[in-house]
């Protein structure tokens, strides 16, 4: 059960007709070809999201998160950061992954069950998936006051500022997790930005059921601007993440970001929304789809126009293409690197143990 | 020919229900063009293709379940000759440029992804890249925007229309108040030791299931951990058949009390057997009524007690081995002499078992005036060892107390145990033929308890119906 359209207080920069909208606080300081950009973004990532699904129903992956509906909330937040921003993801982030520049095979290759960890962390400041609901949180929090420690935050030159983003579902704002990094970051003033995609459904919780006031007005207990966001419109998104972001770069503390969206799928490809949601509801919500409204307006300014629209069609066919034929040929996991992705230097206990276990795996080859 | 088996479509499911079929044989299909419908353990989902080609053959009919992994549908992607079966990769190489999100500034001039037109072409889709057909987009209002470039995906995962069934209305639970609500908050300080009746008891799990396996029932143990909680060594307490600490009182068993729990302890060694007698006791009362006028009784309590006792001094006479003990060094039967009748009595200190030396010799009057001292001398606790040593027989009253009978334990070394209950006024049937009739009587139970390894069912049974004689006709004592 969402709350009525009427009663959302949020910011928002581009309605659900595809109109600019005037807000007191925020404004859109990109250019219309910047917004074309964000669309190419959303439309990409919703391709890939989609043709993971479907390789997830051909048996090709063991499950899928799909994040259908959120692309404006993941495409705008990350577009708003910037090296040596951290992104730290939960789950089903791939939208923030395709902007960090992680190719979307690594992305399947977790949900196919062939690696752990599939992209090093360090090159895009992207961090790996996090499973456990609401702990990255903590993560992003100590990385921020490490950033603190590096100096990267509060110098005069603000390019030289960095700050941690952590994204989290409404669910996660449940966890003892997240409530107490909003007690860490607010008492050591950490640069990190809470981004919460509350997507209305902790997998079949409302979210009404969980918290009595807006997720957003949580942050003024802990004593840190919260501030709720349309998270279906990729520009209002952008431009409160943008202003979170400088907020916590500058070393004026963390901002809790609620962008305000729908997980029109399912929890994940094992979940059946229909069994806990109306038809009704569902298409209250895509009629709100932020891809739509971003191509109205841009088709309405002339900044884009079909043939646009088809060029980023057959990039997104063809990109769908790569996957479903990296998808099959990800390697096989190998025993032999399981006892690599720890430590720098592989302490000698395991490596004895890598050499029994190998040992042992051979007397069973029989060739 | 491409073979679709069953895939897993949720976690670790092992089977699935072919609930519709989307496409028929001679149906032309693209990737991701929805092929069935099945229903899972989980949910119904339908199942996109994963080749492009015509539907050659449905191998699984509707509304059967099979096993994930079992071939479902063959498709014909027209590479390979009919019929032959395909052992190579899904896939072929398809070569492309990697795309990825970093480029973003070239808003003119998009980066494709094209296949390698070159060669790879051998089997499967990679041959229709770029012309993957798609269905007719919808014209809606004036600027027409579809999902872009994946329509057939999205139709089939967006929500339109409910994926599955609905198995049951979801009714929508009314939002919550979006202003703070504030609940009175608990007070500090220690909460209320006493559990309140009702309320089911306080106990973590593990010690739930400490007591669920130890058989005991929680509501029964009363807690000693913080805000009356159960702990642990409380059920293991209680499971040992002790009481916990909290509330109880702890009784050094001392003196007579000690005696009695081993006395009756001892006793538990001795197979008994316990016979009930209801009788008519008006004669015995009258008989009371009488004597209490007489003046050699006068000052004495007069008491159903003293017929009783006097009764079984008689019977005894008749019945013998009910006056007995056994002697283990010699394995013999002692058949004793004389008749040292022992009182239970209650005193402030404890039951003790007095005993009047030589009862059987005495008459009425002795009786009395030895029952009265003995009862006085019990009440001031002054009973001397020797008044409980050597008792042959022992009658216990529990009619003081109101109740109407009992099964005694013997005294340990003797034979039998005889229980008087109360009299009460009670209608009872008399006389016999045309003459039987109710008459409100004065009742009374006796019952006797009895060595079995001494004193047969026969014996006892004489023995009792000869006292319930005597008290209910005093008279017929004389035939004794």
């Amino acid at each position: 059960m969402t709350e009525a359209a009427d009663s959302i207080d949020f910011v928002q920069l581009l309605d659900q007709a595809g109109r600019r909208v005037e807000h007191q606080d925020f404004a859109y300081a990109g250019t219309d070809a910047d917004i074309a950009a964000r669309l190419r973004d959303m439309i990409l990532a919703r391709r890939i999201d989609s043709e993971a699904t479907a390789l997830q129903r051909k048996g090709e992956l063991g499950l899928w998160p799909p994040m259908l509906g959120q692309e404006a909330a993941q495409i705008g937040s990350a577009r708003a950061s910037r090296m040596p921003d951290e992104l730290i993801p939960s789950y089903r982030e791939h939208g923030v992954a395709w902007c960090a520049g992680i190719d979307p095979i690594d992305l399947l290759s977790t949900f196919r069950g062939t690696s752990m960890a599939c992209w090093p962390s360090r090159p895009k400041n992207f961090h790996l998936y996090s499973f456990v609901i609401g702990s990255q949180t903590l993560h992003a929090v100590g990385m921020a006051m490490g950033m603190q420690r590096d100096g990267l935050v509060g110098n005069e030159d603000p390019d030289a500022n960095g700050a941690a983003v952590v994204y989290f579902g409404d669910g996660a704002t449940s966890q003892g997790d997240v409530n107490e990094a909003f007690i860490f970051a607010a008492s050591y003033a950490a640069p990190v930005v809470f981004f919460c995609q509350n997507n209305q459904y902790a997998i079949s919780e409302p979210i009404a059921l969980q918290s009595r006031i807006p997720l957003y007005r949580r942050a003024a207990g802990f004593g840190f601007p919260g501030v709720r966001v349309d998270g279906n419109d990729v520009l209002a998104v952008e431009a409160v993440t943008a202003w979170a972001l400088d907020h916590a770069r500058a070393g004026k503390g963390p901002v809790l970001v609620e962008a305000y969206t729908y997980r029109m799928g399912a929890h994940t490809t094992s979940d059946d929304p229909t069994k806990y949601r109306k038809a009704e509801e569902e298409a209250e919500w895509r009629a709100k789809d932020p891809i739509e409204r971003v191509t109205t307006y841009l088709l309405n300014a002339g900044a884009i126009d079909q043939a646009w629209l088809d060029r980023v069609a057959v990039e997104s066919e063809a990109l769908a293409e790569r996957l479903r034929a990296a998808c099959v040929e990800l390697p096989e996991p190998k025993l032999e690197d399981s006892w690599h992705q720890v430590y720098a230097n592989t302490p000698d206990l395991l490596e004895n143990q890598r050499t029994e276990y190998l040992a042992y795996q051979a007397a069973f080859e029989v060739n | 020919m491409r073979e679709f088996k069953l895939p897993d479509p949720g976690e670790g499911l092992l089977e699935a229900e072919i609930v519709s079929w989307k496409v028929k044989v001679g149906d032309q299909v693209a990737v991701n063009d929805i092929l069935l419908e099945i229903e899972t353990a989980k949910s119904l989902v339908e199942l996109p293709s994963p080749f492009a080609g015509v539907v050659a053959e449905v191998l699984v009919a509707e509304g059967e379940t099979v096993e994930v992994g079992t071939p479902i549908i063959r498709i014909n992607d027209s590479v390979e000759i009919l019929g032959e079966t395909s052992e190579e990769p899904l896939v072929e190489h398809v070569g492309t440029t990697t795309v990825t999100g970093n480029v973003q500034d070239d808003l003119g001039e998009v980066p494709v992804a094209t296949p390698d037109a070159s060669g790879s072409m051998l089997v499967g889709y990679g041959a229709k890249a770029g012309s993957i057909s798609r269905r007719p987009r919808r014209a809606t209002g004036t600027v027409s925007v579809s999902g872009p470039a994946t329509d057939q995906v999205h139709e089939s995962y967006d929500t339109a229309t409910p994926v599955s069934r609905h198995t049951d209305d979801v009714t929508p639970s009314s939002p919550l108040s979006a202003s703070p609500s504030g609940e009175q908050l608990p007070q500090p300080g220690r909460p209320a030791r006493e559990v309140e009746s009702g309320r089911p008891p306080l106990a973590k799990p593990p010690v739930r299931r400490i007591a669920r396996d130890l058989g005991i029932d929680l509501t029964q143990v009363p807690g000693s951990g913080p805000g009356g909680t159960i702990t642990a060594e409380d059920v293991v307490t209680a499971a040992q058949g002790g009481r916990p600490s909290t509330g109880d009182r702890r009784v050094q068993l001392k003196g007579i009390r000690r005696e009695m729990f081993r006395a009756m302890t001892a006793s538990l060694n001795v197979p008994q057997a316990t016979a009930f007698s209801e009788v008519d006791v008006t004669g015995t009362m009258e008989l009371i009524e009488n004597l209490r006028g007489r003046r050699e009784f006068a000052g004495l309590r007069i008491s159903p007690l003293l017929v009783f006792a006097k009764a079984a001094c008689l019977a005894i006479a008749r019945n013998p081995e009910i006056n007995s003990s056994f002697d283990e060094a010699t394995e013999e039967m002692v058949l004793h002499g004389d008749v040292n009748l022992g009182i239970a009595a209650a005193t402030p200190r404890g039951l003790v078992v007095p005993n009047i030396k030589r009862a059987g010799r005495m008459n009425l009057l002795e009786l009395a005036q030895s029952l009265n001292e003995m009862v006085a001398v019990a009440k001031q606790g002054r009973v001397q060892p020797g008044d409980l040593a050597l008792g042959t027989f022992t009658i216990t009253n529990v009619g003081v107390f109101g109740v109407d009978g009992g099964t005694p334990i013997m005294n340990p070394g003797e034979a039998a145990i005889m229980c008087l209950g109360t009299v009460r006024r009670k209608p009872w049937v008399m006389g016999t033929g045309e003459d039987e009739r109710i008459e409100i009587r004065s009742v009374c139970t006796v019952s006797l308890t009895f060595d079995h390894r001494l004193v047969d069912g026969e014996m006892g049974s004489k023995f009792l119906a000869d006292v319930a004689t005597i008290m209910s006709d005093p008279g017929l004592s004389l035939l004794f």
